[in-house]
């Protein structure tokens, strides 16, 4: 059950291990139920290999196998110190491998091996050395209440056993958002990777193993979402459910868990983020930011700025810096090291992206760059900038996660802002601004969970990061994901007060 | 006259090995001779003789520390570094640490007398955990946005100090340096840090570590000098804007008179104790007898927190002093570096005569020698454990910190009379309490006045969890996310949006 994959210019392959993950082994499917999953290079559109597919019957092994670890060598059986060790171990290990992580990240999501080395690698190893840090500093409180007589505590427990649900954008990524935080507050994980991308989740579990987490408290198992992912939410032995991915799945995970067992639930959602560029903004500048802002990762970022509104006194100026900047990035074949972004995923992908364009084209929008296809091999769509659209075309308001950026025109701040706020998401926002009390105003008003003032898509480990409306329930990053990971118990211990019977 | 080295190797039971290491001035990454060439005689406790001499720093070299630490802080450390990179230096520097476990361990053993083994197990183990801790909190000094109004945006930074003076004691030389370094690095600030003239070896090999561990140079100095010159030049210099100290009570309030004095600079203190340690009737014989030796004979009763004032009730005291007793009795002296050894020599000829000078004065203030009392050995300064019963109140044994394996051992009837004569002190450092009723022990640890109440143990420390003085133990908690604040001062910034005037 391990298979070789080919390292493009080179002589060399990467193992990967092609069975399902639990208490610290490999092993197949329990009853064989669902079809092993055809894993596609979206460069050149060939199967990688295939894995196994999950059943509803491994999550429950799975599942049991998380809580029997939390019973016993996790949670409170592991203290802050041990479980800081072993996060900044596997920090160290991905470290060490993260040449060989990055190229089979490329291969199966098609992104370039520099950037998902350098960005995603390096970031995901940063997020596990944070969260490391703060596995023996998660404190209660002691609360004074009748003093004398009692002494109040509370003690932060972990959730317990997690469902984490992950994306295929970022695949590195979005696993070391959702392990680190867990981990550090003591709870076990059943991880269901994209089944577009399973291949690095499965590698880093090797990784998991050899760091010396105890058998159970990871636990990969790479499934169609309809099945995994469906059977993780619905759950009767899972505390919490992370989900990283669609609004429409996102609803479904709510409801599951709703009907289920009440578990805890958050999501990480879609976004349809608006980046508003102010006259008085620094024009090569934002345009830099603006094109970061809907071409990193090929547009495929939850937080995409993909309705672009420019005040009209520099509307067909910075639109013309823009086109620039756009056709500057070369989008080709992820080994390749001029590349700057890849292929999208997958054919489905590709095919809703193609339709978002068509759509762009029949209701009216202006092409300024892009929309044609490639007659060449892979999934590849080129930037693509729709101008002068209006907000009920399809394109403005549904997200499309391709390099597919919409550019519409607003005169005044105000309705900048109503712009902006007129969605149903609220994942970022971004404006670009000299005037510092602009600045203020506007970001005050905007209504999403991160608002960036003069740059765009740049994240760090210690500040947080969610949705508000649709886009989302929760926070990660920061010290805020720790509490999405963390139950409270409130201790009242009386050593000083004697009831009177009846009152 | 260039840098002054010590190289040694060891040739003992538990460790043979070789050291060599510069042991000059350590200012700006670079080892010197001392401002006015002279050196200091680093003395072996288990024979008096000398193990090696290395520079001492003056004033003059404190000055050109601090000219130095300032404009590392300016340039290549404060918030000029992320936080993130200062965590990831800490963590290195714990790697360092460890990969240098056993050699440290056997540096600190040669120049402070305790054994090879507890070196191990108490003294590097808990240094490498607080770097480890400290390294953690790096990236995660938060201020606070602090909402006032809608036109008006107030936020919080909690920035490092600059330059910041520490000056630590003999008795736990490395443990103690980590304890200052941890918490001050990971804020951001550059440090001048004054280890013991007793006890310097360990701070000196360290110097070598911080370099490799990547840290920009001038961001940690070490000046090995007296506490009458370099102490004093720290205490008082009007470029260092926080002094952290631990040692006596005494010199703690020259510290703070100098810090008032020069540019009423941030001061924090870890001072003495005289601990009491109740046993509760219903206490649990073998928990009570084996945490009371540990609490008094631990480091050879060279701990701030030695629970020295042990409260017996009276009715589990006479099967508690026998027990107590045998304890005692069973504790081995001998060769630091031999395997079976419990307890190695006091660190130094003046410990030693104070120590025996609080001994005398027992005897002659009509205290009983139960247990002890006399020399061990006739070379070395060794001190047998030694307990003393029949003790009044007003006795100096009783009243004063003697820092020796000297424990007095008090009857007591009454619940409130105990915790009156606990508190009974100008101390506070520490307190304990020995009974299986928990709920009593409760309420004992929150009526005695000290900065650590223990139930059912004794000198038990964490890296997460503060520790330090009520009353004249101290000011300012250090472990735990507490001792953070000692070297971050808060800016608040009010940014105003639309108030006129």
């Amino acid at each position: 059950m391990v298979v070789q994959i080919a390292i493009p210019n080179s002589n060399s392959t990467v193992s990967v291990a092609t069975g399902l993950f639990i208490n610290n082994e490999f092993v197949p499917s329990v009853d064989k139920a669902e079809e092993p999953i055809k894993v596609y290079n979206p460069s050149t559109e060939e199967v990688l290999c295939t894995v196994t597919s999950a059943s509803v019957k491994d999550i429950d092994v799975a599942v049991a196998a998380a809580r029997k670890a939390l019973k016993t060598t996790w949670g409170k059986n592991v203290t802050g110190f041990e479980r800081a060790r072993l996060i900044n171990k596997l920090a160290d290990l991905i470290e060490r491998d993260a040449q060989t992580l990055a190229e089979l990240e490329s291969l199966n999501n098609g992104k370039p091996v520099k950037i998902a080395r350098d960005f995603d690698i390096g970031d995901s190893v940063g997020c596990l050395r944070y969260y490391a840090g703060w596995a023996d500093k998660i404190t209660g409180q002691s609360i004074e209440i009748d003093r004398n007589m009692k002494v109040a505590v509370t003690h932060p427990e972990p959730i317990g056993v997690c469902g984490q649900i992950i994306p295929w954008n970022y695949p590195i990524q979005m696993w070391a958002w959702k392990v680190a935080p867990a981990l550090a507050v003591g709870c076990t994980i059943v991880m269901k990777p994209s089944e577009i991308t399973p291949l690095t989740a499965l590698k880093l579990s090797e990784l998991v193993k050899e760091a010396g987490f105890p058998p159970g408290v990871i636990n990969t198992v790479p499934s169609l979402g309809s099945v995994g992912g469906a059977a993780l939410a619905s759950h009767k032995d899972v505390d919490k459910v992370a989900f990283t991915g669609s609004t429409i799945t996102g609803r479904k995970i709510m409801e599951a868990a709703a009907t289920s067992n009440l578990k805890k639930v958050s999501l990480e959602l879609g976004g349809k983020s608006p980046h508003i560029i102010f006259e008085s903004a620094d024009i090569d500048q934002a345009a830099n930011w603006a094109a970061l802002g809907i071409l990193y990762n090929t547009g495929q970022d939850c937080t995409a700025g993909s309705r672009l509104y420019v005040q009209d006194t520099i509307y067909d100026k910075f639109l013309s810096v823009l086109a620039g900047k756009a056709k500057e990035l070369v989008i080709g074949d992820g080994f390749d090291e001029s590349s700057g972004g890849g292929p999208v995923v997958s054919k489905g992908q590709y095919d809703r992206v193609w339709n978002y364009i068509d759509s762009g084209k029949k209701e009216g929008a202006r092409v300024v760059i892009g929309g044609e296809k490639r007659s060449t091999p892979g999934y590849y769509v080129d930037a693509t900038i729709f101008a002068d659209v209006t907000p009920n075309m399809k394109i403005v308001k549904e997200e499309i996660f391709g390099p597919v950026l919409s550019v519409g025109k607003f005169h005044t701040e105000e309705e900048a802002i109503a712009l902006a706020n007129d969605t149903t998401y609220g994942l970022a926002a971004g404006l670009h601004s000299t005037d510092s009390s602009q600045c203020h105003r506007v970001s005050t008003a905007l209504e999403a969970g991160t608002v960036w003032v003069n740059q765009y898509n740049v994240l760090y480990n210690n500040v947080p990061f969610g949705g508000k409306k649709q886009s989302g329930i929760g926070r990660e990053l920061g010290s805020q994901a720790l509490d999405e990971y963390i139950s409270t118990k409130a201790v009242h211990w009386n050593y000083g007060e004697k009831l009177d019977w009846p009152l | 006259m260039s840098t002054t080295s010590f190289t040694h190797e060891f040739n003992t039971e538990s460790f043979k090995g070789k050291v060599s290491f510069p042991t000059g001035v350590f200012i700006d990454g670079k080892f010197s001779a001392g401002g006015d060439n002279t050196t200091i005689d680093v003395i072996n406790p288990t024979n008096g003789k000398v193990i090696t001499s290395i520079a001492e720093g003056t004033a003059a070299d404190v000055d050109r520390a601090v000219q130095v630490a300032k404009r590392t802080y300016e340039k290549s450390w404060g918030l000029n570094v992320p936080g993130a990179e200062r965590g990831r230096l800490l963590n290195r520097l714990a790697d360092l640490m460890e990969k240098h476990f056993d050699e440290l361990a056997a540096l600190e053993a040669l120049d402070n007398g305790k054994t090879f083994n507890w070196a191990k197990a108490a003294d590097l183990t808990m240094s490498v955990a607080t770097i480890r801790y400290y390294a953690g909190w790096a990236d995660k000094i938060h201020g606070q946005v602090i909402e006032t109004s809608e036109d008006k945006l107030a936020y919080t930074r909690h920035e490092p100090f600059g330059v910041v003076g520490q000056i630590i004691p003999w008795n736990f030389p490395l443990m103690m340096m980590s304890w200052k370094l941890g918490p001050a690095l990971a804020t951001g600030n550059t440090i001048v840090l004054k280890p013991s003239e007793f006890t310097p070896l360990t701070a000196l090999r360290m110097c070598t570590i911080i370099n490799e561990a990547g840290f920009p140079p001038g961001t940690v100095n070490v000046i090995v000098g007296y506490g009458n010159t370099v102490g004093q030049a720290i205490s008082e210099h009007m470029g260092i804007d926080k002094v952290a100290f631990t040692g006596s009570t005494l010199v703690g309030r020259k510290v703070m008179e100098a810090a008032a004095k020069s540019n009423l600079k941030n001061v924090t203190l870890e001072l003495g104790g005289k601990s009491p340690n109740i046993v509760m009737n219903d206490a649990d014989l073998e928990t009570a007898v084996n945490w009371s030796s540990h609490g008094i004979f631990w480091n050879h009763g060279q701990a701030c927190c030695a629970g020295s004032r042990i409260f017996v009730q009276s009715g589990i005291y006479d099967k508690f002093l026998k027990a107590f007793t045998e304890k005692t009795l069973s504790l081995k002296l001998g060769d630091p570096f031999a395997e079976d050894s419990y307890q190695g020599p006091q660190v130094s000829k003046i410990q030693y005569d104070r120590i025996m000078d609080f001994i005398d004065s027992g005897k002659k203030q009509g205290a009983k020698v139960h247990v002890g009392g006399e020399r061990f050995g006739h070379e070395g300064y060794w001190i047998q454990p030694t307990i003393f019963t029949n003790t009044t109140p007003d006795m100096r044994i009783v009243q004063e910190e003697i820092f020796g394996p000297v424990g007095v051992v008090i009857k007591f009837e009454d619940e409130e009379d105990v915790l009156r004569q606990a508190n009974d002190t100008l101390y506070g450092l520490a307190a304990a309490v020995f009974t299986k009723d928990i709920t009593r022990g409760i309420q004992f640890a929150h009526k005695l006045q000290a900065g650590t109440a223990w139930i059912n143990c004794v000198n038990q420390l964490h890296p997460n969890v503060p520790f330090g003085g009520y009353k004249q133990s101290g000011v300012g908690r250090e472990l735990g996310e507490y001792a953070l604040n000692n070297y971050t001062n808060v800016k608040a910034v009010h940014v105003n949006l639309g108030h006129t005037i």
